[in-house]
């Protein structure tokens, strides 16, 4: 009762990232809060998935184990949820602002009537005073998140209703293991007493998924390009000087709309958070959205022609110049110095 | 098979074009400098709707839109490009509702309008970006959902046939109506307007918005009844009080902050051959790159 839940998502029998980074954050928020840190997993064939989740500091670990649960179906989990919710009273619940997330968070709240934040970026504990009732309220859940294309940041707070619920994007915390021989209790859910044959109107006739083909999270090197970048000709540059100085190409909201870049290779709020050692910007301008992203690269770079561009003021170097003969150049005495 | 299509549509500012006076000195959104427009997936919903109806004719879309009386444009914008009619909720009662809030009036509404068969929104409105909004309309009416959805292949015989689109994959999914379903941005957009029905529907009003003209049409829209937009409020939907707007919302805004970030002392280079070369050496000195 009152602990902190993390729904798991699950794909080919691996926890997804965001999950794990999601079990590290509420690891630390449940010790603030001192509550138990419990996690959900729902799937098929899940035999030993607790050696993957305890690790990171789940106390307890409910497991949904039926072939009808995978793959992802929107009802069958939102169903197992709102029970699980109803019976075990979290006082948090966390899940990935992914498709699943994004898709199974809703539904789940508005059956609980209770409130969501998407896509937070920070989470914290603390108090909040309701002015016009007079009464305080103790370590509530601060879903912080930006609103407004990124232009404001906005604190978020369910004074009333639990679980207090929210949704993190991939990236956005770090995971950690808290030590590989953590053990928690694992909680086999039978699930005739959580789905029913309604569960199951909707059914997956064809599905292709991929394993990620960039992984711009984890690079160490990230060559970026934004709209400036003018043409998808042009875009193609970035990935020259990325193979040759052994980078991922990473892209602002602005080019990926504009259909230069594939979406998983977005930096930014509605993309991936991302901190490499050095970070080169091209053709960007640095709308909030995107800063937010990558503000914590260790170096960055800024290669634009217009030198009051707002990511100027965050970068360590302004290149100013046009980003089509400035990358050939980078690329040429890269060769031409690295031996 | 006729199918009775909703389209929810928002309004909303123009968060992608927010120039340098979007922001007021005291750090609060300046809406007034913001263009309202259609939210942009909620065109891309519109559209699956009209093509459901070029399918199966005698079909019916209609919009369903919760906002100020502004948010009137909304309706006639989906008139303009082939929608039925629309409906517009609006009342002060309504101001201040978080997405739960919001997905219930709209629950209320929707419940006013016979025999649903197929909801179809925005997967997400850029004001907001939460995509909350379709699955909890979907369950406060107890209807199932396929979110993410970038093509509605077939409706027959009350199933559906709809391909989603994930982060790393494509999935087909199959469901029975009534449906929700929400579309992503990748979806074909929206067919432009129409110029014929410009001219039908350029007059169409709803009640206030006549109320505010100086001129007198009610001869004209005696004589054409389809421009007389319908206005929603609270009572008109039962919607309990208490549910809806800034007190039904289970969320609260505890603090807005504008965004700060750290600035840097960068050093200007140009794109000189000398310049960068200077510049590639030093990153490779240093075991930035390499």
């Amino acid at each position: 009762m009152n602990n902190l839940f993390v729904y798991c998502e699950i794909e080919d029998g691996v926890i997804a990232d965001v999950s794990l980074e999601l079990l590290t954050k509420g690891r630390s928020l449940a010790n603030q809060l001192k509550c138990k840190l419990e996690a959900v997993v729902a799937g098929y064939r899940l035999d030993g998935i607790e050696s993957q989740v305890f690790p990171y500091g789940a106390d307890v670990l409910h497991v949904a184990d039926d072939e009808r649960l995978y793959p992802y179906a929107s009802l069958p989990h939102t169903s197992l949820l709102v029970k699980l919710f109803e019976e075990e009273k979290p006082q948090i619940a966390l899940m990935g602002a992914t498709s699943i997330g994004r898709d199974l968070g809703p539904r789940v709240s508005s059956a609980l009537g209770s409130g969501l934040t998407a896509d937070c970026t920070a989470l914290e504990i603390g108090d909040h005073e309701e002015k016009k009732e007079g009464k305080v309220y103790k370590n509530l859940l601060y879903q912080i998140r930006p609103a407004f294309g990124g232009n404001i940041v906005a604190t978020i707070v369910n004074p009333d209703c639990r679980p207090q619920m929210a949704t993190v994007r991939e990236g956005v915390m770090k995971k950690e293991i808290v030590s590989p021989d953590y053990k928690g209790k694992v909680n086999h859910l039978d699930t005739s007493g959580y789905l029913s044959e309604s569960d199951f109107v909707v059914k997956v006739i064809e599905r292709h998924i991929e394993k990620a083909k960039t992984n711009i999270k984890n690079a160490s090197i990230i060559v970026s390009g934004g709209y400036g970048m003018g043409s998808k000709e042009n875009f193609d540059l970035l990935f020259d000087l990325a193979s040759v100085i052994g980078a991922e190409v990473g892209a602002s909201r602005a080019a990926v709309d504009a259909g230069f870049a594939d979406h998983d290779r977005q930096v930014g709020q509605t993309g991936v958070t991302v901190r490499p050692k050095l970070y080169i910007a091209c053709g960007i301008s640095g709308q909030i959205q995107h800063i937010a992203g990558m503000q914590e690269s260790s170096m960055i770079i800024a290669v634009n022609n217009d030198c009051n561009a707002p990511i100027n003021s965050i970068a360590d170097y302004v290149i100013t110049g046009e980003v089509e003969t400035v990358i050939p150049k980078m690329i040429k005495y890269y060769k031409k110095n690295s031996k | 098979m006729s199918l009775n299509i909703i389209v929810l549509a928002k309004q909303v500012p123009d968060t992608r074009n927010v120039g340098k006076d979007a922001m007021k000195a005291d750090g609060t959104v300046n809406r007034a400098a913001l263009a309202a427009i259609f939210n942009p997936e909620d065109l891309n919903a519109l559209e699956q709707a009209l093509r459901l109806k070029d399918k199966h004719p005698g079909s019916k879309v209609t919009v369903l839109t919760m906002g100020p009386g502004r948010a009137a444009e909304i309706i006639r914008e989906g008139l303009y490009r082939g929608a039925d009619g629309g409906y517009l909720l609006t009342d002060r009662a309504f101001a201040g509702a978080d997405t739960l809030a919001t997905s219930y009036a709209l629950a209320c509404a929707i419940r006013k309008i016979e025999q649903v068969d197929i909801i179809i929104c925005g997967r997400q409105a850029i004001d907001g970006d939460t995509a909350q909004v379709g699955p909890q309309v979907a369950e406060k009416l107890g209807f199932p959902q396929i979110t993410y959805a970038e093509e509605i292949i077939e409706v027959n015989n009350g199933k559906i046939i709809v391909k989603r689109r994930l982060e790393r994959g494509i999935e087909v999914v199959e469901g029975s109506l009534p449906m929700v379903v929400t579309v992503n941005g990748t979806a074909p957009d929206c067919r432009p307007r129409n110029a014929k029905l410009i001219q039908k529907y350029k007059y169409a009003k709803t009640v206030t918005e006549k109320q505010e003209e100086s001129e007198d049409y009610t001869a004209l829209f005696d004589a054409r009844p389809y421009l007389n937009l319908t206005e929603w409020s609270v009572n008109d939907v039962d919607c309990d009080v208490k549910k809806v707007g800034l007190a039904g919302s289970p969320t609260k805004v505890k603090k807005i902050e504008n965004v700060v970030f750290q600035v840097k002392e960068s050093k200007t280079i140009s794109g000189s051959d000398f310049d960068v070369e200077e510049l590639i050496k030093e990153l490779i000195a240093n075991h930035t790159i390499g």
